[in-house]
């Protein structure tokens, strides 16, 4: 058995009156790739959200490598191995690639002589060589000096995920990244995702693109309307009855909708 | 090289300096409508260290640093009120700053008041330009450094920041102070070059001014203080000589109008600014085509 990176356990969250995380409980081991499924609104990036301290949690344990991140502020959380992607692309659209990657490693960045370095001054500067190295390696040598707001959005949704990995996390959050993708795009990043994955970082990531899942992840969670509906495999997650409820609709409503074509 | 031109570099150094005071905290997304606050402190406190009659007698070289070092604290002790506003909040509380250190210094008796100060020595161009550059080099090297990156993050999406361990309240007190820092120094030096000061040469407009410097130059990189001041210095003088040497005497009377008329044009034209990234990557050469080879 394997160790678990992240475990949560009976989150809640409401927003006034509205419960939009009840009570989730699910784990996630080390080296997994796990994704995390459910309808619009089911409360997937708001999982995310309060892992990554944009919201406080009302009750329960958030556990990443045996640290409770209840009580850590959003900028430290980074320091204990977690780093994200965003659903709507949030790069740095003033900064050039390179910087926006070089951001990625603000919290290695510990010394006065790191924060007070002329990186953009003097080129030839660890910190750089390695920003482009990680872009070379994800295929994007060509874009360094460019502003990120002129590029494509597939090349940005990329850029995004070798930000996050920058930081070096144990555990990588992705919020929908294929999302927008076209094919060739979404099997560039499946290819980068599992070059990740091998490289012993633990992926969890909230995805609608199910071939995606399928492809890519092990494990599966389904929420619904702020409830864990099922977890297993990408296989079984089409035989339950349950998701299929959550996706198509109830059989009462299907009653519903016959009784309306017999009238 | 004739008095005229000298007095109109003297003019462009000073704004020069003032603009990178609030060009600092800009670049992290702070709009600063108080750049009369830190001119007026450190134009005293320089004034009272120098002055020989009412003041300490301090020599310029001791007594420009420390006015500066002084403001340079005021600044960062009221950063923390102010930083808690954000934007058309934090204009008016600088705003609003900038108004009480001018109805403070103006019933100040021990530096003469609505009267105004005698500056003892006086600084020519060899000290001013000196400063200036070290002061635009200074903002270019903080720019290229990871603080200034991180200034800029907090600019550009300051909640994904934090996310990537930017502590984005001790980034901006210090771009905060550092540009108040900056400001005193232009107010310590503008004494020193016109031997004179009075509360009344900074009131509101030379805030907006100052502002503006930056808005139409440009917060993206560290050339905006610098093309926007330029601007402003030179524009309303250039018309002037226009008006002259064409006997066009209503573009001579009107120059302020055809140069209110420049600054709507630009803020259409060119929101961002004058000077910016891809402005500058287009001048550079070139760059464009990347995107069509990676694209394939």
């Amino acid at each position: 058995m394997s160790d678990t990176v992240l475990r949560i356990k009976d989150l809640q969250k409401s927003f006034g009156g509205l419960a939009v995380i009840n009570n989730v409980s699910f784990d996630v081991e080390e080296g997994s790739r796990t994704a995390l499924i459910g309808p619009n609104g089911a409360g997937k990036t708001t999982i995310f959200n309060l892992l990554s301290g944009i919201y406080e949690i009302d009750h329960g344990e958030m556990i990443l490598n045996g640290v409770e991140l209840k009580n850590i502020p959003a900028r430290d959380r980074i320091n204990y191995g977690m780093s994200r992607s965003f659903q709507n692309i949030r790069l740095m659209p003033h900064l050039s690639t390179v910087e926006n990657v070089m951001l990625g490693q603000n919290h290695l960045a510990g010394s006065f002589k790191d924060i007070l370095y002329p990186l953009g001054l003097i080129k030839k500067n660890r910190w750089a060589e390695a920003a482009e190295q990680a872009l070379i390696e994800v295929g994007l040598e060509t874009y360094p000096g460019q502003v990120v707001a002129d590029l494509p959005y597939g090349i940005q949704k990329r850029i995004e995920v070798v930000r996050a990995l920058m930081s070096e996390p144990k555990l990588l959050l992705l919020d929908e990244p294929a999302a927008g993708l076209n094919p060739a795009e979404t099997t560039e990043l499946k290819k980068l995702l599992e070059k990740v994955s091998a490289q012993g970082v633990t992926l969890l990531l909230v995805e609608h693109d199910m071939q995606f899942v399928r492809d890519l992840c092990g494990h599966v969670v389904v929420l619904n309307f702020g409830e864990k509906i099922f977890e297993g495999t990408p296989e079984e997650v089409h035989k339950d009855p349950q998701v299929l409820e959550a996706y198509l609709g109830t059989s009462e409503a299907g009653k519903t909708e016959e009784l309306n074509h017999a009238s | 090289m004739s008095s005229y031109l000298t007095g109109i570099i003297a003019i462009y150094c000073l704004n020069v300096i003032v603009a990178y005071s609030v060009f600092l905290p800009a670049t992290s997304g702070q709009l600063n409508l108080g750049a009369a606050a830190f001119m007026i402190i450190g134009a005293y406190t320089g004034a009272y260290l120098n002055s020989a009659d009412d003041g300490l007698n301090w020599a310029m070289i001791y007594s420009v640093p420390v006015a500066a070092v002084v403001t340079g604290i005021i600044g960062f002790l009221i950063s923390f009120p102010i930083l808690r506003t954000r934007g058309v909040y934090m204009i008016l509380a600088t705003f609003a700053f900038a108004e009480v250190v001018a109805g403070i210094v103006l019933n100040l008796e021990v530096v003469g008041g609505a009267a105004g100060f005698p500056v003892s020595s006086h600084a020519e161009l060899e000290v001013l330009l000196p400063v200036t550059i070290g002061v635009v080099l200074f903002g270019f090297y903080l720019m290229s450094t990871r603080l200034g990156l991180a200034m800029r993050s907090i600019h550009d999406d300051e909640n994904v920041a934090v996310l990537f361990g930017v502590n984005s309240r001790t980034v901006r007190v210090i771009a905060f102070t550092i540009g108040a820092m900056i400001g005193g120094l232009a107010g310590a030096l503008y004494g020193h070059q016109y031997d004179y000061i009075e509360v009344q040469n900074w009131g509101i407009l030379f805030s907006i001014y100052v502002l503006l410097y930056v808005l139409i130059g440009g917060t993206q990189t560290p050339w905006g203080p610098l093309i926007g001041a330029l601007f402003f210095t030179a524009i309303p003088e250039l018309l002037r000589l226009f008006a002259d040497s064409t006997g066009w005497t209503l573009i001579g009377d009107a120059r302020f109008a055809v140069f209110g008329a420049l600054i709507v044009l630009m803020m259409v034209v060119r929101p961002e600014g004058l000077i910016t990234r891809t402005f500058l990557e287009l001048l550079s050469g070139g760059r464009r085509s990347t995107i069509n080879e990676a694209v394939k």
